[in-house]
């Protein structure tokens, strides 16, 4: 190694520390400072879902992708996870929207196949599809920020209303409300 | 008065900052007849610095409601010692204790410090000047800690329920010393790159202040794991949480330095890099307090955020981390290179440590900035979580830890790896038992896991090893400090592993008169009893728990809801034995009158805690070890 290039090696430090200063220094002023953890309402809603395909999360039932969704019928889709106590408290409302005839699939968020079986064993299962999203990247395309929340897709494949935390019993009739406003 | 008192403290405090700046460059440049200024400088402004922090903590107990940080922080029915706390439970209060502290310590090194060469004691000083001048300027200017609210109101607007915890009073304060203790290790690698003086005597004199540091940062770190574990009701002990990792990434740094400094100190080698990891260090305090308090991060530690204070701390960045690292390129071409070394040797171990952890750090710190970045550039919101940080940081650690059980073993200069492998196979003996142990005996756990426990055995018997056939009277304390922190790494690495393998998680809709069998533990949930508390109500589970034939007992998780301001928080109740915790959480009530509860058995999750408070005890006897050593040996030149 040359002596020129010895004494170059000596600013390298400065450097780094140079470009992460201004980077700071962007996020600072003109970055989104400030961000509130709080519930988002989705942007999605008016717009088809994203793009997407997730793999099965259990075994006794398929996967989850975007084309399962435009099916002409409207039809609900709740991100859920075994790990949410909120999930255990609305597994009995989404029981009953399944038996007044509605068609629900779920998105499980980083999860476990024999954590959500056993959730399923034991809070009732309404669901025909449900895919496994480990690292929440369809979540977030959804215009999701937590568990639980439920998504109101048309017959085209199109958002159609949000709803965010627990389906208690009041909200059934809402719920319905938005599926027949989405025919 | 005691808040004018405390301001003028603070004025004054800050114009001796000044001059201490001002003379300590000017003595440095040549101005002998103003150096013997300096330390009796810094000794008074470290002492008006207390005073003004004093006056804080007095304002708090008084609730004197005409200050307007009493106003927004307190309340006047909180118990005392969240009064006391609240001091610095807030971004004023917590800056003033930061600078006090600053100050403080560099009384101590004016007070203290005698085998330093003068002039570099001098800049040291200057250095310390320097930072302390930002932090002041920063308190007078854009955080006023002793500001009046007029007029003053009926009463206090309370303390952030979360925060209302024994930890409180504790964990942060305790980071502070840790941050604190780097910035004096900066301030003397600055005094000595100044002063053309890098060398074993610069690494003796910093390495006291490298090793306090650590011992506050790891109790603090172990201390906010626990507080985390058992406050937020989550069952983990560790989230990635950016907060987190802002108090991890110095402790990264701090660990490196004090291993870079031992070999300084020791063998006169390391030096442009032991300079290197002291402003490293000191850089990743500032950032992390920048992260931290700018909110351009999320996290789950809420912190008052404003976008004035983010650009002063940026602009605070600029000038230490810029201005040292102009230094370091300008000066540390003249640093003489240290004394070499072969590859199998102490050093060498060393320096592998060194690299390792330096890696692990940039692990860390991308990990961290990766969602601010992508933000900034793109918009899109992500988040980096355990699964990135456990996949890419653990296997180094590991790597890591099996060279700390090899370094101790090692001897300085040279070694010959063939005596190496003599002196490792009892440990390697235990590693292999515990591996047939967990192959045969217990159903699988996965890789890392088991790699954990397999590597904790053998390290914990390699970490005693350096005592074997030693007279353990004679053995010096620093040595015994070494061994202890040591074998803590591998207590905790042994809690850490256990908990991930052998965890086990019952989440049950309930009613009263159920049962639940969670690890060796039957819980039978009896029912919810309303209860109240000084400032909260909550509903209160309760649980019949036994375990085998034992006698009955009661743990009662509380859901509870705070007035002022509103908040809800859930209190784990927890369960501790020898051999792990059974930790209960209760949820909320369905409308069929169910209530929600969450039952984790976590088999030796305490070791996680006591290996931190190990790590922490072996760094103390290692600090007063040296301290001794150092006050022995200046006495016997000066008797000499």
């Amino acid at each position: 190694m040359t002596s020129e290039s010895n004494r170059l090696i000596l600013w390298v430090p400065l450097g780094i520390a140079g470009i992460f200063i201004l980077f700071f220094g962007y996020a600072l002023f003109f970055g989104n400072a400030n961000p509130q953890q709080q519930t988002i309402e989705s942007r999605m809603v008016g717009q088809p879902v994203p793009e997407f395909a997730l793999d099965p999360a259990v075994s006794n039932h398929p996967g989850l992708t975007s084309a399962n969704l435009a099916t002409g019928e409207p039809r609900l889709v709740n991100v859920f996870a075994s790990w949410c106590l909120p999930c255990i408290t609305e597994a009995p409302q989404l029981t009953a929207l399944q038996q007044r005839g509605v068609s629900i699939d779920a998105i499980a968020i980083r999860d476990r196949p024999q954590d959500i079986s056993n959730f399923l064993m034991r809070y009732g299962d309404p669901y025909q599809r449900i895919g496994a999203d480990v690292d929440s990247r369809v979540q977030l395309a959804f215009g999701s920020s937590g568990v639980p929340e439920t998504f109101v897709v048309d017959g085209e494949g199109v958002i159609r209303h949000q709803h965010i935390g627990e389906i208690r019993p009041e909200d059934v009739p809402v719920i319905m409300q938005a599926l027949e406003d989405a025919r | 008065m005691i808040a004018e008192t405390g301001l003028a403290a603070l004025w004054l405090a800050t114009a001796l900052c000044a001059l201490q700046l001002v003379f300590g460059i000017m003595a440095v440049r040549g101005r002998d007849d103003l150096a013997a200024a300096v330390r009796p400088v810094a000794v008074v402004q470290g002492l008006l610095a207390a005073i003004s922090f004093l006056m804080l903590i007095w304002l708090f107990l008084r609730t004197d409601l005409s200050v307007e940080l009493v106003v927004r922080n307190s309340h006047s029915e909180k118990p005392w010692l969240y009064k006391f706390a609240g001091a610095w439970g807030n971004h004023e209060g917590s800056m003033l204790l930061w600078v006090t502290v600053l100050s403080v310590a560099g009384s101590l090194v004016a007070f203290f410090e005698r085998r330093l060469r003068e002039n570099t004691l001098i800049a040291t000083l200057a250095a310390q000047a320097a930072i302390g001048l930002g932090f002041y300027a920063f308190l007078l200017f854009a955080s006023n800690p002793f500001a009046r609210s007029t007029p003053a109101p009926e009463e206090g607007m309370g303390l952030n329920p979360l925060l209302q915890d024994p930890g409180l009073a504790f964990h942060p304060p305790t980071l502070y010393f840790g941050y604190v203790g780097l910035s004096v290790a900066f301030s003397f690698a600055v005094g000595a790159l100044m002063t053309r003086d890098v060398g074993a005597d610069f690494a003796r004199a910093m390495r006291p202040w490298v090793l306090g540091s650590w011992i506050f940062l790891t109790l603090g770190i172990t201390a906010g794991s626990y507080w985390a574990y058992y406050e937020l009701g989550w069952g983990g002990w560790w989230f990635w949480d950016p907060v987190e990792n802002a108090s991890l990434m110095p402790w990264l740094a701090a660990t490196a330095l004090l291993h870079s400094v031992t070999v300084l100190a020791t063998r006169d080698s390391l030096r442009a890099w032991t300079v290197m990891l002291a402003v490293v260090a000191f850089s990743m305090s500032m950032i992390g307090t920048f992260l931290v308090r700018s909110g351009i991060l999320t996290s789950v530690h809420a912190f008052a955020v404003d976008p004035r204070r983010g650009s002063f701390i940026l602009a605070l960045l600029v000038l230490y981390i810029g201005g040292a690292l102009l230094l370091y390129g300008l000066r540390v071409g003249t640093v003489r290179e240290g004394k070499k070394f072969q590859a199998v040797s102490r050093e060498g171990a060393l320096v592998a440590n060194n690299l390792l952890l330096t890696a692990i750090l940039g692990i860390v710190l991308i990990g961290t900035l990766y969602p601010l970045f992508v933000e900034t550039l793109t918009g899109e919101q992500l988040s980096v979580g355990p699964p990135y940080f456990n996949s890419t940081a653990g296997p180094l650690a590991l790597i890591l830890i099996a060279i700390m059980a090899l370094g101790p073993l090692l001897r300085w200069r040279k070694d010959d790896w063939r005596d190496l492998i003599n002196r490792i196979s009892f440990p390697i003996l235990f590693s292999a038992l515990a591996f047939a142990g967990l192959m045969f005996f217990v159903s699988p756990i996965g890789i890392l896991p088991t790699l954990g426990i397999v590597l904790a055995v053998g390290v914990g018997a390699a970490s005693v090893a350096p005592l074997w056939k030693r007279n353990l009277r004679r053995t010096p304390m620093f040595t015994y400090g070494m061994v202890i922190a040591h074998l803590g790494i591998a207590v905790a690495l042994a809690g850490m592993a256990s908990e991930s393998a052998f965890t086990e998680e019952v989440l049950v809709a309930t009613t009263p008169g159920q049962e639940h069998e969670v690890g060796p533990y039957t819980v039978r949930f009896v029912g919810v009893d309303p209860v109240a508390g000084p400032n909260w109500t909550a509903i209160e589970g309760q649980l019949a728990v036994t375990r085998g034939d034992g006698e009955p007992f009661g743990l009662m998780p509380q859901a509870r809801m705070f007035a002022s301001p509103p908040t809800e928080t859930n209190e784990a109740a927890i369960a501790t034995s020898w051999d792990g915790q059974l930790y209960t959480v209760l949820g909320n009530s369905d409308a069929q009158g169910r209530w929600q509860l969450r039952l984790w058995w976590k088999p030796f999750v305490t070791l996680i805690w006591l290996g931190g408070g190990m790590i922490a005890f072996g760094g103390l006897l290692s600090l007063v070890g040296r301290v001794r050593r150092e006050r022995r040996s200046a006495l016997r030149e000066a008797h000499g």
